[in-house]
């Protein structure tokens, strides 16, 4: 499948390696070309330069009809950006977010978008490794079927308005 | 009103200045702590010196019971997931992001928040406006600059549209000898028949742009900055 990656940082580039070689399509976008240099040079797909939350940058990567999107760079409203661009402007059904202020997390997950939170998951890890009970909090949350666009209420429907805001999210809540 | 303001730049800044002196409750956010002392020296104890994104510190600042959260950083993302945030998870009613790249105005509405100022944008459109569209374009100045190449962008309301190029009232001494027309520049023969949109290109002495003027943009060349 036709993968694209936002953020060549170490997770990023483990995962833009991982799938290049598991024979996928894989784009990976950076805002530094440096950040390049973690990729092997047995890398065979595309990394390009430039920003992953601009619509046109992600349309001239070829990140249009890709089958999955990921959000991982080091900026948690980045990552959040660029997914609801991935998402409501590029139609891309499966898409996550590396956000990784918990409380951020999870109120991303409730607007549908598939949300991946390291803190969640380094500290459950720390907590199981010393036995002890763990946040309770999933640390990848995946909305509905894991299909961002599909779980997504409309973020823009009238209801969102500003004079019935309050009632509406409160529902969604 | 209570207002949460994020982002202690300029914007930020004075905008809650102005908030303050017309009797709201303001709290602002600024992450850098430096930053965030030297507001709060200056108008008061209202800065939390914590990163207004980050959803813990934004409910400790009283976010839910803000009526208006105004996210003004110099960062589009920080703008968008700030009002989100405060709109979804802590139900605010209304939501001000500014907007610094144009080109995100339209995600930021699509995505719910309600108000959106763009300085560029701002700054454009009055740079756009002082720009006399309706004017003649002088696009060189031939010999010792007696005669000049003069182009008239034709518009709607001018009276050489759907007229022959001959039927047109020349000075003395200037002569249209060519039009571009979607891009493509051919001579302009007098029985062609001029259209919105049309460059025409003339040549002439300087002395004659009133007449130019009138002819083919149409009206009182010094009333012409309308639009």
């Amino acid at each position: 499948m036709k993968i694209v990656i936002v953020g060549c940082g170490r997770v990023g580039s483990v995962l833009a390696e991982a799938y290049d070689a598991g024979g996928h399509e894989v784009v990976v976008l950076d805002v530094s070309t440096r950040a390049f240099d973690r990729l092997s040079a047995e890398f065979q797909g595309s990394a390009v330069r430039g920003d992953g939350t601009d619509e046109d940058t992600l349309r001239r990567s070829g990140a249009e009809g890709a089958d999955a999107f990921l959000a991982l760079t080091e900026g948690d409203n980045r990552n959040v950006m660029a997914a609801q661009v991935a998402t409501e402007k590029l139609g891309i059904e499966r898409v996550l977010a590396k956000i990784n202020d918990p409380v951020r997390a999870a109120a991303y997950a409730e607007l549908g978008i598939a949300t991946v939170c390291r803190t969640t998951m380094l500290a459950d890890s720390v907590s199981g490794f010393l036995g002890l009970p763990s946040s309770g909090v999933p640390s990848m949350i995946a909305p509905s079927g894991g299909h961002g666009a599909h779980a997504h209420p409309p973020l823009s429907s009238p209801a969102a308005g500003p004079t019935s805001a309050g009632a509406s999210a409160a529902g969604e809540g | 009103m209570f207002v949460l303001v994020v982002g202690g730049g300029k914007v930020g800044y004075y905008l809650s200045k102005e908030l303050i002196e017309n009797g709201h409750e303001v709290v602002l956010m600024e992450k850098d702590r430096a930053r965030a002392d030297q507001i709060a020296d200056e108008i008061g104890s209202i800065v939390v010196a914590h990163d207004g994104c980050e959803g813990k510190y934004l409910g400790e600042a009283g976010c839910a019971r803000a009526d208006i959260v105004a996210a003004v950083t110099g960062d589009d993302e920080d703008n968008l997931v700030i009002c989100q945030m405060a709109k979804h998870h802590f139900d605010v009613r209304r939501t001000i992001a500014r907007v610094n790249n144009p080109k995100n105005e339209d995600l930021f509405r699509h995505l719910g928040v309600d108000e959106i100022i763009s300085p560029t944008r701002m700054i454009l459109g009055s740079i756009e406006q002082d720009i006399p569209v309706h004017e003649l374009l002088h696009l060189a100045a031939l010999g010792e600059g007696e005669l000049e190449i003069i182009e008239a962008h034709l518009q709607d309301g001018s009276p050489a549209v759907g007229r022959p190029a001959g039927d047109l009232t020349m000075p003395a001494g200037c002569a249209l000898f060519a039009v571009i027309r979607d891009g493509t520049a051919s001579p302009l023969r007098s029985d062609m028949t001029l259209r919105v949109g049309d460059k025409v290109i003339a040549i002439g002495p300087s002395e004659c742009e009133a007449m130019l003027h009138q002819q083919l943009i149409g009206g009182d060349p010094e009333a012409a900055t309308e639009g």
